[in-house]
């Protein structure tokens, strides 16, 4: 609170970047955790709500005649720009945010302070809704071939690794231990994902400490061990997902990778995922195309050919691939790792166990691999996520590109995964939202200290209560496809850009209609019906016994509504058109910029302030349809607004044609 | 030969019009009031029942024989009742004043056939201004021209005037939208051709739009199948290859436009004219489209097949010349050029957009970029109405004959058991105009279109 200069600005406007549409004039207040922004008008009142821990960057521009701008880009790819009017105003909010942005310790993390209302008992339930020992329980590891080890108990073994950890029943604890000193911080091989169907698996390690010559007999144990727990296999794989020259440079700090000829019977194969700096720039060379005000085809392809990212996305989706196809098909256990094994590592290993397993297309599959390859294991959300003021280098993408890759399978098998778009959209949200405690700290050890399970929420059971708005209308358990191994298409055509993600504020890009929420709809209209039909017939059955006994004749109380009234289609976003004229000022009556409402800007919109959840609502057009009407009128008034009127609600043609 | 309808519901009799001796008693025994005699009308009326219309076999008749003039006399059909400032005019009944044209064409009530025939004479191709689509809304219409023959010597023509002043009605500006650039429009002086003078044509303001059209696009469709077909499957320098071909810029441009044209006429409330040079190509992909963002009649699939009959096959695109060959082939040929390939995916790029909006699926889309290129059917044969004879007998020449000989691709899409799949079940009517997004973001590369390079690798549905 202290470091809040003004906790109210009046007169600020919020510009729309992608529309030239009128800029909504409004109050713009700091608090605690929040930037809020309300509209002046006066039935709306409509709201923007922007996380402090959502904040990027701020940045001042220069004054204008106007005032003096304020652009905040956010880190789930929103940017907003302001305007207020006088300097001194803008600075202090500039100061403030600057600040409130950058947390230096965890207590002042908005998750420390947020408070769903939920007693001491349901907060430990809600913790122990993911629970990773019954995960490798389904996956059936079995204890003749792996047993779990104690030896990291106090994090003495590896202190970014969890307590429990899965080892092969031969590898004893002199081995392990070996093998962790032969290891970057300790990291020994260990199990990620067990292959019930042919005992192969999936696991995680650091680099050796190879060097140029340098060798370890437990760590050669160790391999040995992984590949005897998956019998009948004469080899196993070795995969280092850097580039072969990043490895080949870490020799020279004694580091590097495992020397094919010291390790009995394994296959040695680099992928070349390149290194969180790269991504970083990558990622923001992408956002500096999505920032483009309308640019061109040309432009468009252009920079994001130049950016990298999708190369960078086809590159993990291929490694994935690479280690589903040997477990899967070639029954051979694989070992993964890169340089510290908590970031490509991550991203492979889960990538590899989502195209293997079903169960981590599901709703619950996905929360619990993201709690078993992330952050159990280590994954530094802290650093890469820029939590708490730190070292901007260790900041990068490195789990918005395992979430793009699920969204390249999604779009490549829409029926196989039962979460849809907005779940991982949201799941992002929230891994720098700091709302919840699931992605506070570097590890497990930090999150113990920190007592996270008794001062902060899980985000699971949240996202768990509201899975209708996560559930994939399409998903079909039951389908060949749905049920086996996912064998994705990579040739380059498949990778795109991911509107929903890089550019999901920017209303005006995005389809004009909703097909999962349409089926969604549907799905619930037909469940209503389904639940009404059987309270009519109950109802039915009653009459008719009674007729029975009075032996008289009653009509049936059957009024089942058969109409849906099913209708997402935004009519007031569907019905504007786009700036087609290019130059302003060709029609004379109004400008065609005028009436280009590119819906507004909406994010963290809420209705009222009481609710806590800053989820981004699906939005609210209705109102947006009011505001267009009404900004429209004066200009174009030889333009019919008939065209605004709701459509025929029940046009037997419609029907007839459907049927 | 003609249904006769006691109720809406039936029953049905089948009668030979020509027999006027049965129909007497048909009428007479059946006490029949309401007597429908005319194909268009009698479609019109199919169209509102659908069900009814597959019963008793009406879409097979109208719709469905390359060889009627259904979509033409059906929008007049439909302008009865609407107003009375349009007719159909059959000058062109032999094909002499535009043989690119169909024999029967929408224009001004007010304007004499002697008129249009010296308009048509100032136009290239002698395509005059016809009409293409009416707006209900608002009585506005787009209408479609080749280029005026201006030449250097800054011809004019008072009928060609006349014959745009009469489409203004009482309005006192409209647009003409010309797909060239200004500058390209002012160079086709030198070989005859050239644009609306402003001080002749005083209520009209014209726009230009450049559109690509003929090698420039057939080199771009090449450029990008030989881009998907890269076997090293390597992300490297893809996506500039994709921007080197440069299909996607013309999607997006074609969408624009026509996003430009649909304005002018919803939102702007005036009517618009558009041409290109010849008036065959980019001019109808523009009139098809605004169309399509305009029209929710034609959204549906009927409603889609008749506007591929009547924007496309009888408003004289010449298939033949534009679809010889494979799009994919690496033959250079002079024509050739993937037109209505690129109107396909500009619709497919709607359907993503709106995708509860259209009544059709991807599947018809994919199903007729295949069928322009290689058909089993004639629906896509020959360059224009000429060259496709209407009745056995009267015709002498192979190619023609060979028409004959072949079915409509329509009337295979339409049978009931091939329509669910062309069917977009999510479809519910939109009776509201659908404005694409134009954004470079918003728009996709359609792997359907290309599934034949493909390879049938699978391509994906939502």
């Amino acid at each position: 609170m202290e470091y809040i200069r003004t906790p109210k600005v009046e007169n600020v406007r919020l510009l729309d970047r992608v529309s030239s549409r009128k800029a909504p004039v409004g109050t713009l207040y700091l608090t605690a955790t929040h930037v809020i922004f309300v509209e002046n008008v006066s039935e709306t009142r409509k709201e923007t709500w922007i996380l402090h821990s959502q904040i990027c960057s701020v940045e001042k521009q220069s004054t204008s005649a106007t005032g003096c701008p304020l652009l905040i880009r956010c880190k789930n790819y929103q940017v907003i720009q302001f305007i207020i009017l006088q300097e001194r105003d803008c600075h202090d909010v500039y100061i403030s945010l600057m600040r409130l942005s950058r947390p230096e310790k965890y207590e002042e993390l908005y998750c420390f302070s947020f408070n769903p209302n939920l007693d001491k008992e349901d907060r430990e339930q809600a913790w122990n809704f993911i629970d990773l020992k019954a995960e490798y329980n389904r996956m059936g590891v079995p204890i003749q071939l792996w047993y779990i080890t104690h030896l990291n108990r106090d994090y003495g073994v590896c202190d970014t690794y969890p307590t429990v950890l899965y080892a092969p029943t031969s590898a004893t604890p002199p081995i392990i231990i070996g093998s962790s000193k032969f290891r970057s911080r300790g990291r020994f091989p260990t199990l990620s994902y067990y292959n019930h169907d042919n005992h192969a698996s999936i696991c995680r390690s650091s680099q050796p400490l190879s060097g140029f010559s340098a060798r370890c007999l437990e760590d050669e144990q160790m391999l040995q061990a992984i590949m005897k727990a998956n019998p009948g296999s004469e080899f196993m794989y070795v995969v280092d997902t850097r580039p072969k020259l990043n490895a080949m440079a870490n020799r020279a700090a004694g580091k590097g990778y495992e020397n094919e000829d010291n390790y009995s019977n394994i296959k040695f194969q680099f992928i070349g995922i390149e290194n969180i700096h790269v991504m970083r720039n990558s990622l923001q060379k992408m956002l500096e195309v999505c920032e483009l005000k309308s640019p061109s085809m040309g432009d468009f392809l252009w920079g994001l050919e130049n950016s990298g990212w999708l190369k960078h996305i086809k590159a993990i989706l291929d490694a994935g691939i690479f280690i589903a196809k040997a477990v899967a098909e070639e029954a051979i256990s694989v070992l993964v790792h890169c340089s510290d094994g908590w970031d490509r590592t991550a991203q492979v290993c889960s990538v590899a166990s989502l195209l293997l397993d079903p169960y981590y297309r599901t709703l619950k599959g996905f929360m619990v691999l993201i709690e078993k390859d992330w952050v159990s294991f280590g994954h530094k959300f802290n650093h890469r996520y820029h939590h708490l003021d730190g070292d901007p280098k260790e900041v990068s993408p490195v789990i918005d590109q395992f979430i793009e890759c699920v969204w390249h399978l999604m779009e490549q098998f829409p029926c196989a995964f039962e979460y849809n778009e907005r779940f991982l959209v949201h799941v992002h949200n929230h891994i720098y939202s700091c709302q919840y405690g699931n992605f506070i700290c570097n590890s497990q050890k930090e999150r113990r200290e920190q007592r996270t399970r008794e001062r902060t929420h899980s985000l699971w059971p949240h996202m768990w209560k509201n899975s209708t708005d996560y559930m994939n209308p399409l998903y079909r358990p039951d389908h060949s496809q749905t049920q086996g191994v996912l064998r994705p298409d990579t040739a380059p055509y498949c990778f795109k850009f991911w509107r929903g993600m890089y550019n999901r504020f920017e209303k005006g890009l995005h389809p004009r209609q909703s097909v999962i929420d349409f089926l969604m709809a549907v799905k619930e209209e037909t469940q209503q019906l389904e639940e009404d039909l059987e309270i009519h017939e109950e109802k039915i059955a009653k009459l008719e016994k009674l007729q029975v006994k009075h032996n008289e004749i009653k009509a049936n109380p059957r009024d089942i509504n058969k109409h849906l009234g099913v209708s997402t289609s935004d009519n007031s976003i569907a019905n504007t058109p786009q700036d087609y004229t290019g130059t302003a000022g060709i029609f004379p009556s109004c400008s065609p910029s005028q009436l280009d409402e590119e819906s507004s800007v909406l994010i963290l919109t809420r209705d009222t302030l009481k609710s806590s959840d800053p989820d981004l609502s699906t939005n609210s057009d209705q109102e947006s349809g009011v505001a267009d009407l009404n900004c429209r009128s004066p200009s174009g008034g030889d333009s019919l607004p008939s065209e605004d009127s709701a459509k025929d609600p029940d046009s037997d043609e419609a029907a007839n044609s459907a049927a | 030969m003609a249904a006769t309808m006691e109720a809406v519901s039936g029953p049905f009799i089948y009668a030979d019009v020509l027999d006027y001796k049965n129909l007497q008693e048909l009428v007479i025994n059946n006490r029949i009031t309401w007597l429908v005699h005319y194909s268009a009308l009698l479609s019109a009326i199919g169209e509102a029942n659908v069900a009814l219309a597959r019963r008793v076999n009406i879409t097979d008749l109208c719709i469905q024989r390359p060889r009627t003039i259904y979509g033409v006399s059906k929008v007049h059909a439909e302008l009865i009742g609407e107003t009375d400032r349009w007719r159909l005019s059959c000058v062109n009944k032999d094909f002499s004043v535009c043989p690119t044209y169909p024999t029967a064409v929408i224009v001004p009530r007010s304007i004499e056939d002697e008129t249009l025939k010296k308009a048509a004479k100032f136009r290239q191709g002698g395509r005059f201004p016809v009409l293409s689509y009416y707006h209900r809304n608002n009585g506005m219409v787009i209408m479609r021209s080749s280029q005026p023959l201006v030449g250097a010597h800054r011809r004019r023509c008072k009928e060609d005037e006349l014959l745009l002043q009469a489409v203004l009605g009482g309005s006192d500006l409209g647009y003409i939208v010309d797909t060239r650039s200004a500058q390209l429009a002012k160079q086709a002086t030198l070989i005859g051709g050239g644009s609306e003078s402003k001080s002749y044509y005083i209520n009209w303001k014209r726009l230009h739009r450049n559109l690509e059209r003929g090698k420039v696009l057939q080199e771009s469709l090449i450029k990008l199948v030989e881009a998907c077909n890269d076997q090293s499957n390597n992300m490297d320098r893809w996506l500039s290859k994709l921007e080197n071909s440069k299909w996607l810029s013309h999607v997006n441009s074609a969408l624009i436009t026509a996003g430009l044209v649909a304005e002018c006429v919803e939102r702007e409330g005036r009517s618009v004219l558009v041409h290109g040079s010849e008036g065959t190509d980019t001019t109808l992909l523009v009139t098809s489209l605004a169309r399509l963002i305009l029209d929710p009649e034609c959204r549906t699939i009927s409603g889609f097949q008749a506007l591929i009959d009547r924007e496309w096959i009888q408003a004289g695109h010449p298939f033949q010349l534009r679809s010889a060959h494979s799009a994919f082939s690496h033959a250079r040929l002079r024509h050739e050029a993937p037109v209505f390939l690129l109107f396909l995916d500009c619709c497919w790029q709607l359907s993503r957009q709106f995708p509860l909006s259209l009544q059709f699926s991807e599947a018809l889309l994919t199903r007729l970029s295949q069928e322009v290129y290689a058909s089993n059917f004639g629906t896509f044969l020959c360059n224009n109405d000429k060259e496709r004879p209407r009745r056995k007998g009267t015709q002498t020449s192979t190619r023609k004959s060979h028409f004959l000989k072949t079915n409509s691709l329509w009337a295979w899409i339409n049978r009931p058991c091939e329509l669910g799949r062309y069917t977009n079940p999510l479809y519910e009517c939109n009776s509201l105009a659908i404005w694409p997004s134009v954004n470079p973001q918003s728009l996709q590369l359609w792997q359907g279109m290309l599934s034949v390079c493909l390879n049938g690798k699978p391509c994906t549905v939502w």
